[in-house]
């Protein structure tokens, strides 16, 4: 919905950062009013002092580097496999219909529910964790990239045979430029899941990673500590979606 | 280059959903000829196009290029949609250069061969234009380059011009029509707008719907040196009143 252009600040690019300073500024107020124990709601002041603590011992770039590799190799073993699965499912009739169902299915198995089968079948090391982000985001892009296929304008693909177009290339020079928007925007919210999942899987059994210093603050009741992690948690969140909002505008032009 | 129809038809669904779309078609275009389907909308025009094109199969009948069965789709029959068919991350050259492209001809042939095309229909001031920073028009435009730089021996036209504005709509049938001329190309053009049909075809088959079938030929033996004034002048009107007549008895007797 928009509102008539009277009525909307002259700089609206102002709002997102207000929204912010209005909850830091409440947080503030409500920790210097003493009306919450500090060990629930720690002050702005003193989450800026964990976070300089952590950040020069160098666990937090340590703890930080860990979760976003294991997103990283679970969420590209993901995006490589879905891209050729959800581009053969929605463009093959049989495939769709052997895969679709149990696909469907698995995507309603909530990850986390994966967490011990995985521990008994592989441990507490990395692959399990690697894994875990690659099921419960494997599915999604495979369907969501099936879908951008089915909806490949019929013409399209049909001029490209009164071309002399054949299946293979068809399928590399047609279906997938046209789905490369769906296929990245896919991938982006996706993404929001697998960052999500790194850090379940490492409150569960870890060595390092953002997840796993939140939950050792927990033990030392350290909520300053547990502040700094989901707001760095949300920052590294916020570029990744950014980053890939910046690859959609520029690599798809054509799409805007 | 000699295509051919016969006897054919084409029924949709099976069992109790059967539909008979397609009666009894016969239509052959021979090298060099513009020969155009006309009917009102549902009349079955474009599955005639996608039988030809081999976009789909005749459920009974026989359709051949020289004397050899159309099993599929292939770069000898050419094929431009009404509208949506440009793909819109390909600049207009890269459009044109497709087929071109996907056929594997070698690159410096394709290059010289996308600036012809995109010459002889008029945009080579264009052609590193997204298709949507074109006009419909010259969308269209795009499209038939690219059609034709494919080399077809013919080209199927669905209403190519259908979702033009009146105005734009004139100019591009004189301009597919010097381009027929000069060009020496075969046109196969599917219209449901009879003064379109006469104005541009030497002959043209007139169909009629449920079950659609051809219920009249029309030689038009017209001059058109001048198509401006063709439009307006008198044999040509009486021709297209007369037909408009047995097109509406046509449809009277159907409902
Ligand atoms: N794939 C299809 N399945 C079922 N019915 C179809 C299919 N394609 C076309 N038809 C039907 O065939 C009839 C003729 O369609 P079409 O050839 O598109 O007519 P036109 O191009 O003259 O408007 C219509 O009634 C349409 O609903
Ligand atoms: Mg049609």
């Amino acid at each position: 919905m928009r509102l008539p252009e009277r009525t909307v600040m002259r700089s609206p690019w102002l709002l997102g950062p207000l929204g912010i300073a209005v909850v830091l500024l409440a947080w503030s107020l409500i920790s210097l009013s003493g009306a919450v124990d500090p060990l629930f709601l720690p002050s702005p002041p003193a989450v800026l002092q964990a976070a300089g603590d952590q950040f020069r011992g160098g666990i937090l770039l340590a703890d930080a580097i860990a979760s976003i590799r294991r997103v990283f190799l679970g969420f590209a073993l993901s995006a490589a496999l879905a891209l050729p699965l959800g581009i053969a499912m929605g463009s093959n009739t049989l495939i769709c219909r052997l895969l679709e169902p149990l696909l469907g299915l698995i995507r309603y198995m909530p990850a986390p529910a994966f967490i011990p089968l995985l521990i008994i079948y592989f441990g507490l090391g990395e692959l399990p964790k690697v894994l875990l982000i690659f099921i419960g985001t494997f599915f999604f892009n495979t369907l969501m990239i099936m879908d951008a296929v089915k909806f490949v304008p019929r013409e399209l693909l049909e001029t490209a045979l009164t071309l002399g177009g054949r299946k293979l290339p068809i399928l590399t020079r047609v279906v997938a430029p046209y789905i490369a928007p769906q296929v990245i925007d896919a991938y982006r919210i996706n993404m929001a899941s697998a960052w999500n999942l790194v850090i379940v899987a490492e409150l569960v059994a870890a060595n390092e990673g953002l997840g796993k210093r939140i939950s050792l603050a927990q033990r030392f009741l350290r909520t300053d500590e547990i502040f700094v992690g989901l707001i760095v948690i949300g920052l590294i969140g916020l570029l990744i979606d950014l980053g890939f909002r910046a690859v959609l505008r520029r690599s798809c032009r054509w799409a805007s | 280059m000699h295509l051919s129809v016969s006897g054919v038809s084409k029924t949709f669904g099976d069992g109790r959903h059967a539909k008979l779309v397609l009666d009894d078609i016969n239509l052959s275009i021979d090298s060099g000829e513009f020969v155009a389907l006309v009917g009102s909308s549902g009349s079955g025009k474009s599955t005639v196009m996608r039988l030809i094109a081999g976009l789909e199969r005749p459920s009974t009948g026989v359709i051949a290029m020289d004397g050899k069965p159309v099993r599929g789709p292939g770069s000898d029959r050419g094929m431009v949609f009404q509208k949506y068919s440009l793909y819109p991350w390909m600049t207009a050259a890269q459009n044109v250069a497709f087929g071109m492209s996907l056929q594997g001809l070698p690159r410096a042939l394709v290059r010289e061969r996308t600036a012809y095309f995109l010459e002889v229909v008029g945009l080579q001031n264009d052609s590193r234009r997204l298709p949507k920073e074109l006009s419909g028009g010259m969308q269209q435009r795009v499209a038939i380059a690219r059609a034709l730089a494919a080399d077809p021996k013919v080209v199927l036209l669905d209403e190519p011009f259908g979702a033009l504005d009146l105005q734009i709509r004139e100019t591009m049938q004189e301009f597919l029509y010097e381009l027929w001329q000069r060009s020496g190309i075969t046109a196969l053009l599917i219209t449901h707008d009879l003064e379109e049909a006469l104005l541009l075809a030497q002959r043209v088959h007139i169909m009629a719907p449920s079950p659609g079938r051809i219920v009249r030929t029309v030689e038009a033996d017209l001059d058109r040196s001048n198509l401006a004034h063709l439009r307006m002048s008198p044999p040509f009107l009486e021709l297209r009143e007369e037909l408009v007549n047995s097109l509406r008895n046509l449809d009277a007797a159907a409902s």
